[in-house]
């Protein structure tokens, strides 16, 4: 077990070199942003050279992306075209993300699972159809919709919260965009554990645990579930991408900056730096993310191993 | 082995004996459940042993549930075809004039923020949504559980490679991917779009059945069967895939809706398909802003993908009930 | 500045200037000391005035800086602020005299030195400022500029210090309504604390308007506060402006109705229907000095052959832009009749209708003028927009919808969406647009020069169309040297007839400014460059 997670945290580092380079070859196709800079006027020649040089954007591509690296490992992420440095944009970025992400989180796992589990057990009830038609509401209305209307419905006309998240962004006021934001991934969530409910509740080892007396609270969440739960530990593994990197939507429509907005204006303005910067932290993000969903396999099913 | 019996019956039978209602009633419910597809009443023709597949087939054909939603798919294929067959109209007549306005006579479903008619819209936006839902899904489910399954099943180098290309694309972000691979792209087609949700959407799969695939393989009769000598192609596709394919469905089903707004959102990030195109996705995102003046026309494109959804979703459960031996 | 568009990115704007003036004074209720929210975009650039392009920076320039002219927020007319005059014998050289008895906030005296330290500054190569090209009017702008290499000179050789508050300056051409450019925020005085510890500088920026910033956090918000030694007669009614940036003016929008913010000052198009309901009269809707046209690149054939401008006239009168400006834009816009803008006033140049048939909607004629001009490139035009910034694509479909329902046929024109602002930029900077393309322009200076000449004279920086007209060329050359403003008004005007028959670039509408405010706020007021004119804005 500890070598296999010794040898997990060794294969980061090819993949962090690849991302990184990936990533950057891919803003660099994009091609000049300076364009961009100087508002529907184009750019003095003059002031636009200087602009790519400052950028270092007038180097050959594969040495921007040394000096970047070279930079990367003395802790300097680079500078945004607003003159911020990257690191101070990350520091103000992904605290906030995080804990929206946490809370889009628990609602999957608390809401999702809860939800998974009494329509698994009840296939074909109007508590069954019921989750169904919800989660076809939430597939079908766009995330932009559904957090308006619940901004309107919540934040004026009945004063609950506040229609903004401030900027200092507490756990308290991320409830409602967090459910907003984990809208879809909770009809995957509440899927996944139904259909798994549904097919283990069959299974030998559940029969068995019935026909021992167990109690059926015990057999539900010792037996079933955790038998359930592979597919949607697996799922909320690779949502965390989408919930930290691609909540673009609903942390324009809360107000929340976070890492999604940043991006997002990364991306749009062509901004190497901010871009590769907030990438490779995702990825970092996801390579832990995973190992951990493949460590919990091994809790969730003792009989899957790691040497 | 009672092949006639679908899936759906014995819980319904359970409802009706009243013994439904409490959530801990749940579990000796599995019980019964269990018991009645054991008992052997079967008549079937179970003396002509057949395959695991046509076995499923055998149950699908006789499932009011598939039916119902095969008939619902194939509604929406015709009129991707020939949309002109219930909308004659063109969709690209619009009258601004008429912007937002309500259903009135021979607009059953009244006018968009353009004035264009949302009837003949949602109609004709079947095409692009369908092909756009149903071509990127079955790519992203084959090319994912392909790849995620044979990880899965062999494990070592080959798991550890794949497992850190997906960790690698999930950290893409789509509107970088999107403006960077689509950009380039001139052809109006819905084809690049297909292209460019397969290729970011296998990982998920990809992970999702590598998941299932390890579990799976742990089993009693899997050991058993390599014990005695499947082979490994054998043991994946008779043993392994029915087994595993449960989740793959279920994310694939959902992730048929998703594809379909995220058209829309490449359309709207201008790399996706250019005007004049018509697709329920773009109808959809055109219309949000406006949901307070006029939510009829966010309403009918949302509710086509509903429908959309609902028919893969109820196929999706009723072909993975049909592959769960255990039910049979 | 330029261009347009509602969308806080883009690059529109210019900065805008502004301010109001002291027109207001005095009276009526309201507690001075109270503060007002408003809503903000994070600004695109440094915070340094000759750095700030865009209307977000703008705003918060016009509140802490305070130049030699001043557009009155009204009438947009440019008065002297700490000019005491401005002398020219010969529309060539200038002599500025400052008032004396001003300081910047932090007690250091405003003098000829400051102005002249900035604009050096702002024209140096070396601190890469995006206006540096306003002082290139100035004699030795190519050295501290040059079009390549390393700046040869420090300082701009037209600018001397004669006195402790009078300094000299010497263009490199007549230029009669210089000293009317000189209130856009790039030629503010700087103190010597920006030279002196820049960083710091850029953290909490001092300057010599009515505010003074308080705090900054960068990316969030900013509290500026009433400056109460404030020399100029152009005080703050209230204690001070909380600007929060919002990234989606929707969500400031549904702020201010939770009322938890005073003033937005872009309403979202979406939300324009439900103002009235949402409140009542506590909205403005007021013309700004924008103006959004559809550009067409000159550089192809396809427009540039003779015969192609009734193409283009053919396309202007298939544009039904009543229609458009009533139900996209809910009379944010008016449709436009001229290529200036409505707040030049009669005087200052605007003249309705100078476009006459070729701006009005005549499907019929319409059809007519594009089959004599040998029919539609290709049979169908593109209109190309950036999809990144702003609502281009709703105002883009509808137009192509009008054109599309005048010619009878549902494809002669589609949009073209770019994925990026920059991309956009690119693809008109490299001359690759083969089809109209969105343009937009908002005012530097309510002068009718700045709707003209940068836009359409001769490889002018933001004519983005390449149209190229000797005869304009020659009108706006006589029009700059001319002293008599009637006389360049009428000359500018006869060069905008030039642009009008050859049909340049169709004018769509004129852009106005609209803001909603809180119940607590009253005498809100927009200038012409659309940014609210704080220190008017009176509270509780």
């Amino acid at each position: 077990m500890g070598r296999y997670v010794v040898q997990r945290l060794l294969q980061m580092i090819p993949v962090f070199i690849g991302a990184t380079l990936l990533i950057f070859l891919m803003v660099n196709v994009m091609g000049d942003p300076v364009a961009g800079l100087c508002g529907d006027r184009e750019c003095d020649p003059a002031t636009a050279a200087r602009l790519r040089h400052e950028f270092g954007l007038d180097q050959p591509v594969w040495q921007q992306y040394a000096t970047y690296m070279g930079n990367l490992f003395t802790g300097d992420f680079g500078t945004a075209f607003n003159g911020q440095p990257v690191t101070e944009l990350m520091g103000t970025a992904f605290p906030v993300t995080i804990r929206l992400t946490v809370v889009a989180i628990l609602f999957e796992i608390v809401v999702g699972i809860i939800l998974g589990v009494v329509t698994g057990l009840r296939r074909g009830r109007p508590v069954d159809t019921g989750v169904l038609l919800l989660t076809l509401v939430v597939i079908s209305v766009p995330t932009f919709v559904t957090g308006l209307l619940l901004q309107l419905l919540l934040g004026v006309k009945w004063g609950w919260i506040d229609p903004a998240v401030s900027s200092e962004a507490p756990f308290g006021e991320l409830i409602v965009p967090g459910l907003v934001l984990a809208s879809v991934s909770l009809a995957y969530v509440t899927r996944l554990t139904r259909t798994s409910i549904a097919e283990n509740r069959r299974s030998d080892y559940v029969r068995t645990a019935i026909a021992k007396g167990l109690p059926r609270r015990r057999v539900i969440t010792r037996h079933l579930l955790r038998n359930s739960l592979i597919p949607v530990v697996t799922f909320i593994g690779t949502d965390i991408g989408a919930l930290m990197g691609g909540a673009i939507v609903t942390e324009r429509i809360f107000n929340i900056h976070g890492v999604g907005y940043q991006l997002y204006q990364g991306i749009l303005r062509q901004n190497t730096q901010t871009v590769v910067g907030f990438v490779t932290v995702l990825v970092l993000v996801f390579l832990v993310a995973n190992l951990l969903v493949d460590l919990l396999y091994a809790v969730l099913d003792p009989r899957i191993r790691y040497a | 082995m009672p092949d006639q019996q679908q899936p759906y019956e014995p819980e319904r039978a359970v409802a009706g004996t009243g013994m439904g209602g409490q959530m801990d009633l749940g579990a000796s419910e599995a019980i019964t459940l269990e018991k009645a597809p054991e008992s052997p009443d079967g008549t079937g023709p179970q003396d002509r042993p057949r395959s695991l597949w046509s076995d499923a087939w055998h149950d699908l054909r006789r499932n009011p549930v598939f039916i119902i939603s095969a008939l619902v798919i194939l509604f929406l294929i015709v009129i991707s075809v020939w949309p002109s067959l219930i909308a004659s109209g063109s969709p690209l007549k619009c009258d601004l004039a008429k912007a937002q306005e309500g259903s009135q006579a021979g607009h059953p479903f009244g006018f968009n923020g353009q004035g264009c008619d949302v009837y003949t819209r949602t109609v004709h936006g079947a095409r692009t949504s369908v092909a756009v839902g149903v071509l990127a899904t079955l790519g992203v489910a084959v090319l994912g559980s392909v790849l995620g399954g044979l990880a899965g099943f062999f494990g070592g180098t080959g798991d550890a490679i794949l497992s850190r290309i997906t960790d690698v694309f999930f950290a893409i972000p789509v509107v970088l991917g999107g403006l960077v691979l689509l950009s380039v792209i001139t052809s109006n087609t819905v084809w690049p779009v297909i292209g460019f949700i397969v290729l970011l959407g296998w990982p998920q799969i990809s992970r999702i059945a590598r998941g299932s695939v390890i579990t799976a393989k742990q089993n009693d009769y899997v050991q058993a069967a390599r014990a005695l000598g499947a082979s490994n192609s054998r043991l994946l596709l008779r043993h392994i895939a029915p087994n595993a394919v449960a989740p793959v469905i279920v994310v694939a089903t959902i992730a048929l809706g998703t594809y379909i707004s995220l058209e829309a959102t490449l359309s709207f990030l201008g790399v996706g398909l250019k005007p004049p195109s018509v697709s329920w996705g773009i109808d959809i995102s055109a219309a949000a802003p406006y949901v307070r003046n006029a939510p009829h026309a966010l309403l009918w494109p949302s509710g086509a993908l509903a429908v959309t959804v609902l028919a893969f979703i109820m196929l999706g459960d009723a072909v993975r009930d049909a592959l769960d031996p255990k039910l049979r | 500045m330029r261009g347009v568009g509602h969308a806080k990115w883009a690059a529109c704007a210019a900065a805008a200037v502004l301010a109001a003036t002291a027109c207001g004074g005095g009276g009526g209720g309201g507690d001075a000391g109270a503060v007002l929210s408003s809503s903000w975009g994070d600004p695109q650039n440094p915070l340094e005035p000759a750095n700030t392009n865009e209307v977000q920076g703008g705003k918060v320039l016009d509140m802490i800086f305070r130049g030699l002219k001043k557009y009155d927020p009204k009438t947009g007319e440019a008065k002297d602020m700490l000019a005491e005059k401005i002398e020219t014998s010969d529309s060539q050289n200038f002599t500025v005299t400052v008032k004396d008895g001003w300081t910047f906030s932090n007690g250091e005296k405003v003098t000829a030195q400051s102005f002249v330290d900035a604009w050096n500054y702002g024209a140096g190569l070396k601190n890469n400022q995006r206006n540096a090209y306003f002082f290139a009017y100035i004699d030795g702008y190519d050295k501290v500029h040059p079009e390549s290499g390393e700046q040869s000179a420090d300082t701009l050789s037209g600018l001397k210090v004669t006195g402790p508050l009078t300094f000299t300056v010497k263009l490199s051409q007549k230029f009669s309504t210089f000293p009317d450019t000189l209130g856009y925020p790039a030629f503010a005085p700087l103190p010597r604390a920006f030279f002196d510890d820049h960083d710091a500088w850029l953290k909490k920026p001092i300057g010599n308007g009515p505010y003074m910033v308080d705090n900054y956090t960068r990316g969030s918000r900013m509290s500026l506060r009433k400056w109460e030694q404030y020399p100029g007669p152009d005080k703050a009614q209230n204690g001070g402006v909380d600007l929060k940036v919002y990234t989606d003016n929707n969500t400031a929008y549904t702020d201010l109705m939770a009322g938890n913010l005073d003033l937005v000052d872009d309403v979202p198009a979406a939300q324009l229907k439900n103002v009235k309901s949402d409140l009542g009269d506590r909205y403005i809707n007021t013309p700004a000095g924008i103006i959004q046209t559809l550009a067409f690149p000159f550089y192809d054939n396809d427009w540039s052959k003779p015969g192609s401008e009734k193409v283009r006239k053919g396309l202007s009168m298939a544009i039904d832009r009543k229609q458009i400006t009533d139900t996209i834009f809910q009379q944010t816009r008016t449709p436009a009749t001229d290529w200036t803008s409505p707040v030049l006033g009669e005087d200052g140049g605007y003249k309705a209708g100078l476009c006459g048939e070729a701006c009005e909607y005549k499907p019929d004629e319409a059809k007519q003028l594009i089959k004599d001009g040998g029919g539609l490139p290709g049979g169908q035009v593109k209109i190309t927009y950036n999809a990144d910034t702003g609502s281009h694509k709703q105002w883009v479909d509808a137009v192509c919808n009008s054109i599309n329902n005048a010619l009878d046929n549902d494809r002669a024109c589609v949009g073209n969406p770019v994925g990026t602002f920059a991309d956009f930029r690119n693809q008109i900077t490299d001359r690759k647009m083969s089809g109209p393309f969105r343009a937009g322009w908002q005012m530097d200076y309510p002068l009718i020069q700045n709707f003209l000449q940068p836009l359409y004279y001769t490889n002018a920086s933001s004519n983005d169309g390449k149209w190229s007209n000797e005869k304009f060329d020659d009108l706006v050359d006589r029009a700059n040297a001319e002293t008599d403003t009637a006389k360049a008004i009428g000359l500018f005007q006869q060069a905008e007839e030039v642009l009008r028959d050859e049909m340049g670039a169709i004018p769509l509408w004129y852009q106005n400014g609209s803001a909603g405010y809180s119940d607590r706020l009253s005498n809100v007021e927009l200038n012409p460059f659309s940014v609210p004119v704080y220190n008017e804005i009176k509270v509780g």
